[in-house]
């Protein structure tokens, strides 16, 4: 009978944790935030831009958010995502 | 350079100035190795998800969390202190072992089912593998020069005791026809825009049918955490976390080269750039082949980078190692930063797949800095690299790794 015993414990389990709170991520104001903010934000939390700087560039962070639109789907329009890669090379990047 | 680093993000005694803290009001500064990104050490905290202590917090949605060195003192890695790694952030905000369902089948299967929970507990035999679950990208954020990703440091790995049925077995069940060349698995986990490839994975059928491939329904003795793939998972010992599908609920046998982007376009490594025993043939082309099974490699886990010896003490060197799956045959210590080296003592063996505790003790016998390095080598007589082997997506990274303390 230990089999019920392990499937009662997993039931209780079941009535699973609540997704933890997400922390506000401030991101530097400039010119472009709100399309990050909104864009990227989106699907993942900010944090993800800041621990990915300052070794990003131009170059990387335009290969990054290429590969957002192009391979994850993300529906950025061209000007957005030019404002996009902007603010994130000026203020995420090593310049 | 890595002094400074360290500094910085470890001690805290040159606290970054204020208008560079990304960190909530009154959380504790994480505490990561040196050589990371900036921007880990601006941003990274300790906190804590439902069912978890606290663990280094580098991204929130979806949660990507740490295991602080600290507990790998112990080279079973508790539950609330193992670390979780997600691709995307649409996961599932309850689960109910009741209602959940496993679909077995496939072009490759004569006869698809569908299990639940107590199925897979009553009607296959349930078996036990110890085995260390490291992320690919584990300490990506130490590549130099650094690489996009989630910037790991050093714990994106853990060792547990994972116990269900083997997935031969539930194979076996569905008929599996010839022609079958990889099995697909997906979990309960998804993308959160209708366009993001789901994350979707394949095994070579060879690896499916291993007797250590299972389907864990417990870890170390209790229902598998919310985080780490309640209520299923696959675990695929000696090869990184990438395969080791969270929140299981499909398994597909098919005759085909599994093409989905996370195949084809990513946890990818240059072709011949590491030594693979196991490599995933219908997934390779010239250019670039699926990442498989681990390199070997260890960690010092005490003493404590920055760690400060009395002169004269005795100081015990210990750590864990672990690799693909052939066993740890030695580790070399060095205290004096590589000039000379010494055997470890290794301890408990608990198979190939484990972390393999280690130690060795010195005398701090001269005041100044030591720098202690660990260096292991497997049973195929691979061994840790000097220098990083440099790839795009900062993968296997099992460079020697310093750690300086100061004997005053």
């Amino acid at each position: 009978m230990k089999t019920t015993g392990l499937l009662a414990i997993s039931a209780t389990l079941a009535v699973s944790p609540a997704m933890a709170a997400e922390r506000p991520v401030a991101l530097k104001d400039a010119p472009g935030r709100m399309a990050v903010e909104n864009y990227c934000g989106a699907c993942h939390s900010l944090d993800y831009i800041r621990i990915n700087s300052p070794f990003m560039n131009r170059q990387t962070w335009t290969a990054e958010v290429s590969k957002m639109i192009n391979a994850f789907g993300a529906p950025i329009p061209q000007t957005d995502a030019a404002a996009i890669i902007d603010y994130l090379s000026v203020n995420y990047g090593d310049k | 350079m890595h002094r400074r680093l360290f500094l910085q993000g470890v001690s805290g005694a040159l606290a970054a100035p204020v208008f560079f803290s990304g960190r909530s009001f009154g959380a504790e500064r994480a505490p990561l190795t040196f050589g990371l990104p900036q921007g880990d050490y601006d941003t990274a905290e300790l906190a804590s998800l439902p069912g978890k202590r606290q663990l280094i917090q580098l991204t929130t949605r979806p949660p990507n969390f740490e295991t602080p060195v600290s507990a790998f003192a112990t080279p079973v890695t508790a539950n609330d202190m193992f670390f979780v790694r997600y691709h995307l952030a649409g996961i599932p905000q309850r689960i109910d072992v009741q209602q959940w369902k496993l679909d077995v089948g496939g072009e490759g299967a004569a006869t698809p089912f569908q299990a639940n929970f107590a199925d897979l507990q009553r009607n296959f035999a349930q078996v036990e593998v110890a085995a260390v679950l490291q992320c690919a990208g584990n300490r990506r954020g130490l590549s130099n020069p650094h690489v996009p990703g989630v910037q790991w440091g050093l714990g994106a790995m853990g060792n547990a005791v994972w116990r269900g049925p083997r997935l031969k077995d539930v194979l076996a069940k569905a008929g599996l026809k010839p022609g079958v060349i990889e099995i697909v698995v997906d979990g309960a986990d998804g993308p959160v825009l209708a366009g993001t490839p789901d994350f979707v994975k394949s095994i070579p059928l060879a690896k499916a049918m291993d007797d250590n491939t299972i389907i864990a329904l417990q870890m170390n003795g209790e229902p598998l955490p919310y985080f780490n793939g309640f209520p299923a998972r696959l675990i695929v010992p000696g090869w990184t976390g990438t395969y080791w599908m969270k929140h299981l609920t499909s398994i597909q046998a098919v005759n085909k080269p599994f093409d989905g982007f996370w195949m084809k376009g990513a946890y990818r490594i240059p072709t011949g750039l590491f030594p693979t025993v196991q490599r995933f043939a219908t997934q390779e082309n010239e250019m670039n082949t699926p990442v498989t099974e681990m390199v070997v490699n260890s960690l010092i886990v005490s003493p404590a980078e920055g760690t400060r010896a009395r002169r004269g003490e005795t100081v015990n060197v210990a750590g864990v190692a672990w690799d693909g799956g052939y066993g740890i045959r030695s580790v070399a210590v060095s205290v004096d930063n590589g000039a000379t080296w010494r055997e470890a003592n290794l301890g408990t063996d608990s198979g190939r797949f484990a972390f393999r505790p280690w130690n060795y003790r010195f005398t701090a016998d001269a005041a100044g800095t030591r720098t202690i390095l660990a260096k292991a080598s497997n049973r195929l007589g691979e061994t840790q690299t000097d220098a990083l082997i440099f790839n795009p997506a900062g993968y296997h990274n099992n460079v020697v790794r310093p750690t300086t303390i100061v004997v005053a």
